[in-house]
């Protein structure tokens, strides 16, 4: 019913995981060794770097790992539900034959493991690049301590966050199955069906279409939102970040804004164009152009995504002000910080070219899906 | 007037090929009431898929008023489906999340038809307009279906077994709305069955077996869809 390859289709979960099990591992191991040496810090600069970068670390974690975590959450759940709803037939029959709901639920345990795999990595990845961190971190040598292994925080990392996953996705699939058979067995994906209140004419057939196809998918336009929003903040932020910390500090938050966006874009996408595929196909039998069947599958998605680069904008700038004229006020040689219209202007065509790129490779995709294995499918 | 000749057709390679159509040549003419009867396996769906352009024959030629959509580009063949084809399948294949008008407008805007409406009202679902699928009764989805066909005013209509889904008396209903609209609108018709009762209702009879054409012959009188047995 469901297996380790079900799992492995979770890869997004793990990258977003091991991004955030890697950042977290950074600042936390920096943070629990900074509060045990704080005895050992002296003079005003030393103390108010101390303080700085106990703030710095502090958010970093809660902020990158909240908002990683409710990512994966949010992920995990998507992909359970379109499991069990591209299977609700199999599991009505399950259910018709006496299967009960935990027993099929508790199965789902496995794509926990996803979670175990991405917390690995990230753990690992963390404890290798610690040295390294911990230097970029003090660069002015204010601090004479060196990293520690805190077993503590793999423990946290990798036990309880696999643990907490496995419970999310046995206790969501259990909510999933635990409708009547029938129901499982008349099932049909997509989003809930809702009578308007208003007595509207409908729209042209494509721009109903394009419409239809984002109406009521909040997980798919959070996905899309937030894959634009990573990439819009953490690119511009990477670029501030070679004036205001270090050249590392910048590779590192440009390649987990890189990952996170593009991993949260392509499975927006792939489940734009799953669950589209009959339409597509339908669409293609009556005589609809390939391009306005894929403008009309995909379009709907482009204003959220650039709402979500302008919030990203708007963020960093926020965040980077705070940093600056807040968190390390008092420290001497904090440069200046104001809105980076440079950064912006490379920003803005490097996203706008790889959307349409990706947009592109999708067009093709539902070209691509042939009118016989859609209907096979039935 | 449509002439398939000598059309081939195959799946599977080597020693797993399966030849399905072993050079079929029929001709239809225009306004016809087409039943293509086949026990299951005959090829009869495969004969239609390739004769309304939805697969490419291995070899032959269908031809459309002397046009050969085998030689057609995949931008041309659908130019030609939007313009002349309308398709009713078994399972209906409605857009779950549309309701009934907007699904019948699917069709409509192909055509540029604004009086939609009046199609659905033909088919006896005035009142579901705003309905989903998922609230209509089986007989139902495949007249939501009809409509969404006929919507696009297409000069040739294929329907694969679209009461193959149905029970006795929404058979009965379905069929009789689509003789009633091609009485009115004198489209062609070509629908596969392997019900030999519902071959009583066509003009012409096209018999297939194991890929090849038994017998083609036209019944002296056409049934309605309440003359016919079930």
């Amino acid at each position: 019913m469901v297996t380790i390859k079900d799992s492995l289709k979770l890869f997004g979960i793990a990258i977003v995981v091991c991004c955030a099990a890697f950042v977290c591992t950074l600042f936390l191991n920096y943070r629990i060794d900074l509060v045990n040496a704080r005895d050992t810090i002296s003079g005003e600069q030393a103390v108010k770097m101390y303080e700085a970068q106990l703030s710095t670390s502090t958010v970093v974690c809660c902020v990158c790992g909240l908002c990683l975590v409710l990512t994966s959450i949010v992920m995990l759940i998507t992909y359970i539900k379109n499991h069990i709803d591209s299977r609700s037939k199999e599991l009505g029959i399950l259910k018709a034959l006496g299967y009960s709901n935990l027993s099929i639920a508790k199965h789902y345990y496995i794509f926990g493991l996803s979670v175990f795999a991405g917390a690995l990595l990230g753990c690992i990845g963390g404890e290798l690049y610690m040295d390294k961190f911990y230097q970029v971190q003090n660069k002015d040598g204010y601090f004479s301590f060196e990293s520690e292994f805190h077993i503590g925080v793999p423990a946290l990392m990798i036990a309880l966050s696999t643990i907490a996953f496995m419970l999310l996705s046995v206790w969501f699939a259990y909510r999933r199955v635990k409708k009547p058979v029938m129901t499982l067995l008349r099932e049909q994906s997509g989003a809930k069906m809702r009578h308007s209140k208003k007595d509207r004419s409908p729209l042209p057939f494509l721009k109903e279409l394009k419409r239809d196809t984002v109406k009521g998918r909040y997980s798919l336009i959070f996905f899309v939102a937030f894959s634009s929003f990573c990439f819009s903040a953490m690119v511009q932020m990477s670029m501030s970040m070679k004036t205001l910390a270090s050249e590392t500090m910048g590779i590192m938050i440009l390649t987990i804004g890189l990952i996170l966006a593009f991993m949260m874009l392509l499975l927006a996408l792939s489940a734009v164009v799953k669950g589209s595929a009959k339409t597509a196909a339908m669409m293609r039998i009556f005589g609809y152009d390939d391009s306005d069947t894929s403008r009309a599958i995909l379009s709907g998605y482009r204003p959220i995504a650039w709402i979500g680069f302008a919030v990203g904008t708007l963020y960093q700038f926020v965040l980077l002000k705070i940093m600056v004229e807040v968190v390390f006020k008092d420290l001497e040689d904090v440069p200046d910080y104001s809105f980076d219209f440079k950064g912006l202007c490379i920003t803005l065509p490097v996203f706008f070219i790889a959307y349409e790129v990706i947009m592109k490779i999708y067009s093709q995709r539902i070209k691509k899906l042939t009118i016989k294995s859609v209907m096979l499918e039935d | 007037m449509i002439t398939a000749e000598n059309i081939t057709k195959s799946y599977g390679s080597g020693a797993s090929e399966n030849k399905v159509l072993k050079g079929i040549s029929v001709s239809i003419d225009d306004g016809d009431y087409v039943v293509i009867l086949g026990a299951s396996g005959s090829g009869k769906s495969t004969f239609l898929n390739v004769v309304s352009g939805l697969e490419r024959a291995d070899s032959g030629s269908v031809k459309y008023d002397g046009v050969d959509i085998t030689k057609l580009s995949d931008k041309e063949l659908t130019k030609f489906r939007r313009d002349k084809i309308g398709f009713i399948f078994q399972q209906y294949y409605l857009l779950p999340n549309m309701t009934v008008e907007k699904n019948v407008r699917m069709g409509a805007d192909l055509s540029d038809n604004d009086n939609y409406k009046e199609i659905i009202e033909a088919v006896g679902l005035g009142d579901k307009l705003k309905s989903y699928p998922s609230e209509l009764s089986g007989g139902e989805q495949q007249r939501v279906s009809v409509a969404r066909a006929l919507a696009k005013r297409p000069e040739i209509l294929f329907l694969d077994e679209p009461t193959g889904a149905l029970d006795e008396e929404t058979g009965r209903q379905v069929l009789d709305y689509i003789s009633k609209l091609h009485r009115e609108l004198g489209f062609t018709v070509i629908m596969i069955t392997h019900n030999q009762n519902i071959a009583e209702m066509a003009k012409t009879v096209i018999k297939m077996n194991s890929g090849r054409i038994a017998e083609v012959y036209e019944n002296p009188q056409q049934k309605t869809a309440y003359e016919i047995g079930w």
